[in-house]
């Protein structure tokens, strides 16, 4: 599996600073932390959708950002797959062109088949119809499939559960085990539920005021509470 | 019901308007976009640059136009000896005039079709592995559609009714008479008044149409 590794510097205009570094070798880590903490502000810059004021990552062997070297790799070809909080599916395509708008990119070793994908997230009903008819479920699990299809060396979540109640929380929760197990793709997510966190993460890095401030496995990590940490990302 | 110079102008005034929307949509989906996604220092000239000629009396605009294209200015004696083109008191200056006054229109109703449009789409195209052209015909463009189709349509209308800057590069001339030009001919000969009014009636259709079209277009591509 690929290693990541990540560093980062920026200061907000607002002056909120974010300076982390962690490394990932575990195939589910979390980030955990309360709302505002710089949680989703790592993955943007993880996947190049924002620039820091100082950025390293390296993936596996490829270093595909590092501000010291000015070397920037553009989102296209950094090989990393997101799954937005809102989901961000294309509201004027088809779920069947949603899911097969990354399946283009080459594969980069994964072997991830539409078929499965459609099968395992149980897509098929839904392959005609646009996002705009679908539940926030449907959506997720249609968001998980797109961000899969494009074959991703690594899959960033951002509060994947966030906008769910609980009973479709504990869905989702199958379907992201499901995935988990069966494509083996190492994955990072965001979060400020302990359930989820606890069911899926083996790491977790606790994000606050724009630091990490401990790490570990979830049992060990997490705040020994049944309570969420208020607010989102 | 029209006589042939009522037919003629009718015409022209139809080829020209399509001819606008042809030339001047090229150039003003890149520059819609620009203006909605980018930040850059020049942009308040850019805009003032843009909107002049909403601003400006179209005479004044024309004979601007005037002084660049008459023959014996540089952008005209380019025109001619390199691609025989002759814009001033001719008609590919009906083209010209119309595309300049209706251009402001075009951009604004484009760029306000991009800026509805969730930029955050666009990065998750790129993190599905599309580059920036693929993003931008895939997601950016059929999104902000509904703009584009109220721009061109905008162009068409303001490009069937341009006069002022018209007349002052062009001229009255019967080989280049549009539909205002040959009601404002015809308000002084005898009858004249009264004569207007088949041509009226049709820049009224006409600009109705287009709207109606308009609309109907934006719907399909809302509910979409």
């Amino acid at each position: 599996m690929s290693h990541l590794s990540f560093a980062c510097r920026h200061r907000f205009p607002d002056g909120f600073e974010l300076d982390v570094a962690f490394e990932c070798d575990r195939r589910v880590t979390s980030l955990f932390g309360r709302s505002g903490s710089g949680k989703s502000s790592i993955l943007s810059i993880l996947a190049g959708l924002f620039n820091a004021d100082y950025a390293r990552v390296q993936l596996g062997d490829r270093v595909i950002a590092d501000t010291d070297q000015k070397l920037f790799t553009r989102p296209e070809h950094r090989r990393i797959g997101f799954v937005f909080q809102d989901h961000l599916l294309f509201p004027h395509m088809t779920v069947d062109a949603n899911l097969n708008y990354g399946a283009a990119r080459e594969s980069g070793g994964t072997d991830i088949s539409y078929d499965r994908v459609v099968e395992v997230l149980e897509l098929r009903e839904l392959l005609g119809r646009r996002p705009g008819s679908l539940s926030g479920g449907q959506r997720q699990r249609v968001a998980l499939g797109r961000a899969l299809l494009s074959r991703p060396e690594l899959l960033l979540m951002d509060e994947p559960l966030a906008a769910l109640d609980e009973e479709l929380k504990s869905r989702i929760l199958v379907y992201l085990q499901r995935v988990i197990e069966e494509w083996h793709i190492p994955t990072l997510f965001v979060s400020h539920g302990q359930t989820e966190v606890r069911r899926l993460a083996e790491w977790v890095y606790v994000v606050d005021a724009g630091r990490i401030t401990g790490q570990g496995r979830p049992s060990e990590a997490l705040p020994d509470t049944r309570h969420d940490v208020e607010g989102g990302a | 019901m029209f006589n042939e110079a009522e037919w003629n102008a009718i015409r022209l005034s139809l080829t020209v308007s399509g001819y606008v929307v042809l030339f001047t949509l090229p150039l003003a989906i890149p520059l819609g976009y620009v203006l909605a996604r980018k930040e850059f220092r020049a942009k308040w000239l850019v805009e003032v640059f843009l909107n002049l000629s909403l601003v400006l009396p179209p005479v004044v605009t024309g004979y601007m136009l005037l002084l660049l294209f008459q023959a014996d200015a540089p952008v005209g004696r380019f025109l001619r000896s390199t691609f025989g083109i002759r814009v001033a008191f001719d008609w590919k200056g009906l083209v010209v005039a119309a595309a300049v006054m209706s251009f402001p229109l075009m951009v604004r109703a484009i760029r306000l079709g991009f800026q509805g449009v969730d930029p955050r789409l666009e990065m998750a195209a790129r993190t599905l592995g599309a580059r920036r052209t693929r993003t931008f015909f895939t997601i950016s463009l059929p999104l902000a559609m509904h703009g584009v189709i109220s721009g061109s349509v905008l162009a068409f209308a303001r490009s069937l009714g341009e006069f002022g800057a018209t007349v002052m590069l062009v001229s009255q001339r019967e080989s280049t008479q549009t539909i205002p030009l040959l009601i404002y001919s015809m308000r002084d000969r005898v009858g004249g008044l009264d004569a207007i009014w088949p041509l009226v009636a049709v820049s009224i259709l006409l600009a109705g149409a287009a709207l109606a079209a308009s609309e109907f277009l934006e719907r399909r591509t809302r509910r979409r």
